[in-house]
């Protein structure tokens, strides 16, 4: 069994969620563990001195005690894309059948109600964790995706990438002025991503009430990005 | 003999409204189906997902595989709904760490589609699912993919069949449940 590479803050939204303020981060100790290159066989690897530790953590700080089994469901893989980026991976969540009902309930437990009539994810991996809120909540779901994918009438934004720029599609018609709306994608990083989708929602003018995200990656500053739009999210990741 | 196919529920009629076709995409003669304007009733999709769940939660199914990328919408609230794993198969580079691929067929040259190591077990029970089934080229490579690790292929899901294409016939005999036919 292979153990979890990284180390992590949890940081959670306050018990009873309010949507205008910022997220309110608690830290818990930092949590490092020896460098392991990545495992080959996934397994259900366990981390139970961190999860223990965290979860204890967790209960003494008030933070919803779902949140460490979540942290420890992701996989963190070494040089993936590239050298020296340390590659969060959900898929492992996804593995984790409580792990991923409890990510989507949290979510649907701080979104429902609130008058969110669009939830758009961004492709692909926010394909995975939107329409699941989407669903619970009563929202329809709409579908950011990279270029050319989309069929018919689109709208794009462009954003900049480490070298060069990207951009990202939407359907003319899928949301309406005045809609209120939350983004989901997997991870914030740099941020660029979750701007674009921002802008380009804002176009037609529809009100960012949230972006959600299951990790951040606080060193890369991504949440500078957002302008107005609050951020959301279950865990942190160190880069390195 | 029996095409598997949902018998006509009621709500079957209100998720084929919502499907649009775009004529010419991604290229002239295909009469693309579109299925984001079926994500964008709430109560199409919320029918859609609770008619496959009604199908197949009482079938000890462990894994619902999922086709990049419209796959992503649909199987993870399937798999959820079920207390199944949701595992995403994924086009080449993509999944980090240790993977299998599997090769299929394009109109012009081949594409991979890939899965991790690990991630299904032998003995796992598994439903493949994606929005649309045309020629059953991915579908086909996905079925592989999951028996070369030992999991069963209990059968196919797809919102949309497009029936002309014969794709059913090349799901190495498994069965096919669809929702919506177009010829």
């Amino acid at each position: 069994m292979q153990s979890i590479v990284s180390s992590y803050h949890l940081c959670l939204a306050p018990p009873s969620p309010v949507l205008r303020q910022r997220l309110l981060c608690h830290r818990v100790p930092s949590i490092r563990l020896p460098s392991h290159r990545s495992t080959t066989s996934l397994g259900l690897f366990t981390c139970a001195a961190v999860s223990r530790e965290s979860e204890m953590a967790a209960k003494e700080d008030g933070q919803d005690p779902r949140i460490p089994k979540i942290a420890s469901s992701i996989r963190v893989i070494p040089d993936f894309p590239k050298p020296g980026i340390m590659f969060q991976d959900i898929t492992t969540l996804l593995l984790d059948t409580e792990a991923f009902k409890d990510t989507i309930d949290i979510f649907v437990e701080r979104y429902k109600g609130k008058g969110i009539s669009v939830v758009a994810g961004v492709e692909a991996r926010g394909f995975i964790f939107g329409p699941p809120i989407a669903l619970a909540i009563g929202a329809k779901f709409v579908p950011m995706r990279k270029p050319k994918k989309l069929p018919g009438k689109v709208i794009s934004e462009e954003y900049s990438l480490e070298y060069g720029t990207d951009k990202i599609e939407m359907h003319v018609g899928a949301v309406e002025p005045g809609e209120r709306a939350i983004i989901i994608d997997d991870l914030i990083a740099t941020g660029g991503t979750l701007a674009a989708a921002i802008r380009l929602l804002e176009r037609v003018g529809v009100k960012i009430v949230e972006c959600a995200c299951v990790i951040e990656l606080p060193e890369l500053k991504g949440r500078e990005k957002l302008g107005e739009a609050p951020l959301f999210i279950l865990v942190t990741s160190d880069a390195a | 003999m029996s095409r598997n196919k949902q018998e006509e529920d009621p709500r079957i009629n209100g998720i084929k409204t919502k499907i649009r076709v775009v004529p010419d995409f991604p290229k002239k003669g295909i009469m693309f189906q579109d299925i984001t304007t079926v994500l964008l009733d709430p109560k199409a999709f919320k029918d859609t997902i609770d008619l496959f769940v009604e199908r197949y939660r009482d079938k000890n199914i462990s894994v619902v595989a999922g086709i990049e990328a419209r796959g992503f919408l649909f199987g993870p609230p399937i798999a959820l709904a079920i207390g199944a794993k949701f595992v995403p198969l994924r086009k080449p580079k993509k999944l980090p760490g240790e993977t299998i691929f599997e090769e299929y067929e394009l109109e012009y040259g081949n594409d991979r589609l890939e899965m991790h190591v690990g991630a299904v077990e032998v003995g796992d029970r598994a439903l493949v699912v994606d929005d649309l089934i045309a020629t059953g080229g991915t579908l086909c490579a996905a079925i592989k993919l999951l028996e070369r690790v030992g999991a069963e292929v209990v059968e196919c899901a797809c919102v949309i069949e497009l029936p002309e294409l014969k794709g059913r016939q090349r799901l190495k005999g498994k069965p096919l449940c669809m929702l919506v036919e177009y010829r």
